[in-house]
């Protein structure tokens, strides 16, 4: 049987809706040594920053039951060295690339966009606007509907019309599908749901917390109920926004969960520290799982889970 | 970059044996046994397909052949301590567990025989015995010291001690060997055998030890560091270091790739968990 294993995001088509998810595959040149890069729907690179950025102090990374903390701190090249070397080596390898960015004010992302508006070989840009914003003593933007609205407008009015724009969200708020809305309204093509959850760890044998920075985002299986839940309340408001998910997915089985509730492709992030070849396995476990429940297309998959309210 | 003879498949365990307070643990692996170098490390998933611990643990080597017949073995000192390593160190022989390697950069040879010292802590005494056989087959001198709370806990196998000329041994508790670190006996054993290369492997306060030292007497100082890790292969950014560059500028270097052995002068030991100033993108 032919199955159609494509899937678009705002008019983009990729061949099959596996991603990577942007800060857990770097920017692919250590995934490489494991498998094409083209065999992804798409690399989401690392969020990148204007400037070099140190990221925080060690311990950075703490694991939890079926998860992990980590506080990074997005630590990476900016953006003149990624555009410089990344970005052409991407473009190398075939790969279809999402570039993530972040910034720590709403300038930032306006400069972002401007620095990406005639890149070629972009085939969406990932607004990350769920990390750390000085502007609002240490809130994300993304917690709060005007702070993310700014941001994301900021990115559509500087990045010219072709390229399509997918904000990634926190689920660390009251209401996720109002800062969804809010989103939408300023701009925003596609979703990516969700970012990690604000956690932490405290040593008992030391009696202080694990981390350096005390805090740091949860991730793994342990935050996948989260993501179905976020994906499956942003998906009953906003019908047809495309949504990128991601949270925990370690499986074919965890994936296509995700795509029931609503995404329109699946981000795989934690479970590549556990193995790094596990976005080609749940690629292939996907498929055959579509398969085997009688789908012809991947299209017909995403938002089953809603068939029953709308009928 | 990745080592690029990273190699990831099942291996099944053919020895696993209780020796004081480790396990010496064989895998039987394919001919990447041929490409691991004393200093290499190994990342092997734990606790079964549906387990709680979703990272891999990372083992420096111990030792690795490659047979004439193709077959490949891989020799690992575990240290039962954590959920993972408890999980690795209870599996039976016959079981197979999914491991990447070989990992990270290795211990440089000299190119001419020189007086070598090996220091190691606790279990990092394990790469230590296959890199003292690459030295001594190069014509060097090799003298060891290892260090660790307790007798039992001092991992140093007759077979590995053939290949030193003499081995020091250091117990907090006096159980073994001289009471006291590492450290204390270093000084009189580098004046002794006029060593001018030191090796070390073990907990991070004793390499940064070993790094104050080596540089009172300006001697080069290779390490084996131990950073927290998730995936070993590069692409978490949470094994991090503040490490000078060869142009000066310090930067966070991911110990999993520029690691886990590096140049023990060039590794801001005292500002190991904080971001220097100075450094690159602070």
């Amino acid at each position: 049987m032919n199955f159609n294993f494509g899937t678009s995001i705002a008019g983009t088509v990729f061949p099959n809706p596996i991603f990577t998810a942007s800060g857990c595959a770097g920017s692919g040149k250590e995934l490489v040594h494991f498998f094409p890069l083209n065999n992804l729907g798409a690399i989401v690179t690392k969020s990148i920053m204007l400037k070099p950025r140190s990221g925080r102090a060690t311990p950075r990374m703490a694991e939890t039951p079926s998860g992990m903390l980590n506080s990074i701190g997005l630590q990476g090249p900016g953006i003149e060295s990624f555009l410089e070397d990344d970005i052409p080596w991407l473009r190398d390898q075939g790969a279809r690339i999402i570039v993530s960015i972040a910034g720590e004010s709403v300038d930032d992302y306006a400069v972002l966009a401007r620095k990406l508006r005639n890149v070629p070989g972009v085939s969406a840009l990932e607004v990350n606007i769920s990390c750390p914003n000085v502007e609002n003593r240490g809130q994300v933007f993304a917690c709060n509907p005007e702070t993310a609205r700014d941001a994301v407008a900021a990115v559509r009015r500087n990045i010219g019309g072709e390229l399509p724009i997918i904000a990634k969200l926190s689920p660390d708020v009251t209401d996720i599908a109002s800062i969804a809305e809010s989103v939408v309204a300023a701009g925003a093509d596609g979703l990516a749901l969700i970012n990690t959850l604000l956690g932490m760890v405290i040593d008992t044998n030391t009696m202080a917390p694990k981390l350096s920075q005390r805090t740091g985002g949860l991730s793994g299986p342990a935050i996948r109920p989260i993501a179905v839940r976020a994906i499956y309340q942003v998906r009953t408001a906003l019908p047809t926004i495309p949504i990128v998910g991601m949270g925990g997915v370690t499986s074919g089985r965890d994936a296509f969960e995700l795509v029931l509730a609503g995404a329109n492709a699946v981000s795989i992030g934690t479970a590549t520290f556990g193995d790094p070849m596990a976005a080609i396995v749940i690629r292939d476990e996907l498929e055959e799982i579509c398969i085997s429940k009688g789908f012809t297309s991947f299209n017909d998959v995403i938002s089953y889970a809603h068939r029953t309210e709308s009928q | 970059m990745i080592n690029s003879k990273a190699t990831q498949i099942d291996a099944e365990i053919i020895s696993n044996k209780r020796i004081g307070s480790y396990n010496h643990m064989v895998f039987a692996v394919n001919e990447l046994a041929g490409s691991c170098r004393p200093g290499n490390f190994v990342a092997i998933a734990v606790g079964g397909p549906s387990s709680s611990m979703i990272l891999r643990r990372a083992f420096a080597i111990y030792r690795a052949t490659l047979r004439a017949d193709g077959i490949g073995l891989l020799e690992l000192v575990v240290a039962p301590q954590g959920n993972g390593s408890k999980w690795l160190a209870a599996q039976r022989v016959g079981q197979k567990v999914n491991l990447i390697a070989p990992l990270g950069t290795a211990f440089g040879i000299p190119t001419e025989p020189v007086h070598a010292l090996l220091v190691g802590g606790g279990y990092g005494s394990a790469p230590l015995f296959a890199l003292a056989e690459i030295l001594k087959s190069r014509g060097c001198r090799v003298d060891m010291v290892l260090g660790a709370s307790t007798a039992g806990k001092i991992y140093a196998p007759l077979e590995g001690k053939r290949s030193v000329n003499s081995l020091t041994i250091t117990t907090d508790d006096a159980s073994a060997g001289t009471m006291g670190r590492v450290s204390d006996v270093l000084p009189a054993l580098i004046e002794e055998h006029q060593i001018e290369l030191v090796y070390s492997c073990g907990p991070m306060a004793m390499l940064e030890a070993v790094t104050a030292i080596s540089q009172a007497f300006g001697i080069v100082h290779q390490c084996s560091v131990e950073e927290a890790m998730a995936c070993g292969i590069g692409v978490c950014m949470t094994c991090v270091l503040p490490v000078a560059g060869d142009d000066g500028v310090i930067r966070m270097i991911r110990t999993c790739i520029e690691g886990p052995v590096m140049d023990g002068n060039k590794v801001l030991w005292s500002r190991s968990r904080e971001i220097p100033d100075g450094v690159w993108g602070k």
